[in-house]
């Protein structure tokens, strides 16, 4: 039978279908080559917010790969005052002290409501004394994820500074000259915002691979001059730290591990930034080139440590859903055993399969932890917001075994406590706190406290910990709140966890 | 048996390190009143280090409080705070003779009876500084029985000696670190070797370490806490010494059990001496 236009329209009709109106009806970008390949290009923020359809009371999101670096956000949010915009909610995927010029825009209603992991500087302090009406809603790295996937954090229009990008918006965070390594937090925004703009400072040809994030999640591509400070990206390092006190607290953590009963071939570690970490990552690598123990996979959080492990070949393979430093970065772009994951895979609770559901061994730190071992690491001693709940409460849950690195003191502040000022991650997930004045193990763990008994480690009860830091400190005054919730510390499957409340000045 | 292998200093007017330094677990902590604390902080110091050893918060650690030295108009004041304050041992530095160790003996007595202190309860250490003191290092080391150690400080010395510090096998230390080991040795009390002072320069640290390691000094002086580790680490028994140190000390209590008077060990007699030497290789190992 001949082909039957008049009939195919009728059936069509007939049966709810949508007429065919010719090839480029619904695809008119492909009516010409300039079009069908640059379309995606914008010259400007400006015009690219205007292509996105944001509205007042919209939900921008950002990502923080670029750490202390990053000029994305600032540089969106100014542009988005500057167009008129108001009562937006901001959701990055963490805010750091180069956000403090947040503190204007919320003060003119250009932002109204802030999802983040982080808050710290003169904005936690600012929020701490009720600069929001809407508290601040903080969750953990997966626990984002899941509030995006519930629907509860809808994004109207992903804000994403990457390293490098194509003109179709295949871009990474590990090829090019501003190297952040990983975009682990920007590939859940890509896939689930309902517009994406890439912002970069370098745009390559096509194919941009790998592509962390890909064309077909991307909506329009801006260069700009500036993605980040490349100075001000790397918070880790290989190099084993001066301070003796972190190297005494490494030791200990590190002969924690050793002796834990998880220290053997095949075993999996998170282990984090900072001077302690980095060192207990250098002190468990010595051991574990004695003892001739290789680890399955590091996940993390990746800092040149552990890097420098799996160059040794102590390590099969890296999962990275934020690399630390540039050596992290480099590692990821060149070692093939260095693979990216997006913080869905990485953290969520609910998605399909986490990597911290397959981590044996977590080392993490704290500002405070309590006699129940609950730990935080949002609220200083003041009260006031200058932390991160991070992947903390994530890797916490899943790991076997959570192992929390703190100086009893700092300087005169007692880091264990009777009770945390605000609970981020649960004591029920907590098996041991590490501290320069002793170890203390979860009571629900006696087979671990038995193997670190047994291998002569200072093991003592938490309240004798906290105990010794009263006699040093003396009794903390307690902190005087209002009633105002400022944030909601959410955990990580979207349930309330705790509330901070606005200080009292 | 004591274990003296590091005597960290700290300075008598940081509060910050006075409140903290027994975390670092080193044989003895040395609280300084002497050249790191300026003359406008003495009696900051005087007072900080005071309440520090009232506080009682290094636990097993020897306190060792460095004094300033007889020559100056701060050491009576010193000692009567550091005796009252409850130290374990006085340190005092550049000694040339044994006249000033007397000295200090009938003040520090003076102090013990007057505070209710138990009589000779202090113990002292001598630091030897100077081509005199090195001198007289065999006298002085044996002039008092509150004489726990004695201890050689190698910057000044060398000034005195009019030249400087080397590398390698450290020849113009020999001399001295020679004579105050046997001075100690002979004396039945323990020996000190110098500071190092670049704590950023492990492998020269651990180079002099192993020299007074393999002299037989005791320990080191130690200005950081992240020496302490590192010496610890070396004056660590070998498995094989530990091995042989249990088989001794299993043949002397066997031999004492059967109540023979002569020990032996695969058919070699042990004296008392081994024995003794055996047993500080256990509790060097018990300590490591």
């Amino acid at each position: 039978m001949s082909y039957d236009k008049k009939h195919v329209e009728s059936f069509s009709a007939e049966n709810g279908y949508k007429k065919f109106r010719g090839v480029f009806a619904e695809s008119p970008q492909l009516e010409s080559n300039e079009e069908k390949h640059h379309r995606k290009i914008f010259s400007s923020i400006e015009s690219a917010v205007a292509a996105s359809g944001l509205k007042d009371g919209g939900t921008i999101s950002f990502h923080h790969a670029f750490r202390e670096g990053d000029k994305v956000l600032m540089k969106v949010v100014k542009v988005l005052s500057d167009l008129g915009f108001k009562d937006l909610t901001i959701a990055s995927s963490s805010l750091l002290n180069c956000h403090d010029g947040l503190i204007e825009y919320i003060k003119t209603g250009v932002i109204t409501k802030i999802f983040t992991s982080g808050l710290r500087g003169e904005l936690g302090e600012a929020i701490s004394n009720g600069l929001m009406q809407t508290p601040v809603q903080i969750h953990s790295h997966g626990g984002r994820v899941h509030l995006i996937q519930s629907g509860e954090l809808a994004i109207d229009v992903a804000f994403l500074g990457v390293a490098s990008s194509d003109e179709f918006g295949n871009a990474n965070g590990s090829h090019g000259q501003l190297s952040c390594g990983s975009l682990g937090y920007a590939k859940v925004d890509a896939q689930h915002a309902r517009y994406v703009v890439v912002l970069t400072q370098e745009l390559v040809d096509f194919p941009n691979y790998p592509a962390s994030l890909s064309q077909d999640q991307v909506d329009a591509v801006v260069t700009v001059e500036e993605v980040g400070d490349p100075s001000l990206i790397s918070v880790g390092a290989a190099r084993l730290t001066k301070n003796p006190r972190d190297l005494l607290l490494a030791r200990i953590a590190a002969s924690v591990i050793e002796h834990s009963g998880y220290f053997k071939t095949g075993f999996s570690l998170q282990t984090g930034s900072g001077g302690a970490a980095t060192a207990t990552t250098i002190f468990l690598g010595e051991k574990m080139t004695q003892q001739n123990i290789k680890a399955g996979f590091a996940l993390g959080g990746v800092t040149g440590s552990i890097v420098d492990l799996l160059k040794k070949g102590m390590i099969g393979a890296i999962a990275d859903v934020q690399s630390f430093d540039i050596d992290a970065a480099q590692s990821l772009r060149d070692n093939p055993a260095h693979n990216e994951i997006s913080a869905n895979q990485y953290a969520n609770a609910s998605s399909k399969g986490a990597y911290v559901d397959r981590v044996d061994v977590v080392l993490l730190s704290a500002l405070e932890v309590d006699i129940d071992f609950n730990v935080n690491v949002l609220t200083g001693s003041d009260g006031v917001l200058r932390g991160a709940s991070g992947g903390h409460c994530d890797v916490a849950a899943a790991a076997n075994l959570t192992v929390i690195v703190t100086p009893l003191l700092r300087s005169r502040i007692p880091c264990v406590v009777n009770s945390v000022n605000t609970v981020v991650t649960p004591g029920q997930t907590v098996d041991v706190v590490v501290t320069d004045h002793g170890i203390a193990v979860n009571p629900n763990k006696p087979l671990l406290e038995k193997r670190l008994r047994d291998a002569r480690l200072p093991v003592m009860n938490i309240s004798s910990l906290r105990d010794i830091a009263i006699a040093r400190a003396g009794t903390p005054k307690p902190i005087e709140y209002l009633d105002k919730v400022v944030a909601i510390v959410r955990y990580r499957d979207g349930t309330v966890l705790d509330v901070v409340r606005q200080v009292k000045r | 048996m004591k274990l003296r292998r590091s005597m960290m200093f700290v300075p008598g007017d940081n509060a910050g390190m006075l409140s903290n330094s027994y975390i670092y677990l080193p044989d003895s902590v040395m609280f300084d009143l002497e050249d790191a604390v300026s003359i406008a902080e003495k009696d900051t110091a005087r007072l900080l280090v005071y309440n520090t050893l009232k506080a009682k918060i290094y636990g097993d650690i020897e306190t060792v409080v460095r004094i300033n030295g007889v020559d100056t108009p701060f050491w009576e004041a010193d000692l009567e705070m550091a005796v009252r304050g409850g130290a374990e041992v006085i340190r005092l530095p550049k000694t040339e003779n044994v006249n000033e160790v007397k000295e200090l003996e009938i003040k520090i007595g003076k102090i013990e009876k007057e505070c209710g202190r138990e009589f000779g309860s202090t113990k002292i250490i001598t630091a030897i500084e100077s081509a005199s003191g090195v001198v007289n290092a065999v006298e002085i080391a044996a002039c008092s029985s509150r004489m726990v150690a004695i201890a050689l400080a190698g910057f000044d010395y060398l000034v005195d000696m009019q030249t400087e510090r080397s590398s390698g096998t450290e020849p113009e230390l020999f001399f001295a670190r020679a004579t105050v080991l046997h001075a100690a040795r002979a004396a039945k009390i323990d020996a000190f070797d110098v500071a190092y002072g670049n704590v950023n320069d492990e492998e020269g640290f651990m180079r002099e370490v192993n020299i007074a390691k393999n002299l037989g000094f005791n320990g080191k002086s130690l200005i950081h806490p992240r020496q302490i580790e590192l010496l610890h680490k070396a004056y660590k028994p070998t498995q094989p010494e530990l091995d042989h140190a249990k088989k001794v000390i299993e043949a002397a209590k066997t031999a004492e059990e059967k109540g023979l008077g002569v020990v032996s060990l695969n058919g070699k007699m042990i004296d008392p001496p081994v024995i003794q030497a055996a047993q500080r290789v256990i509790l060097l190992a018990d300590y490591s």
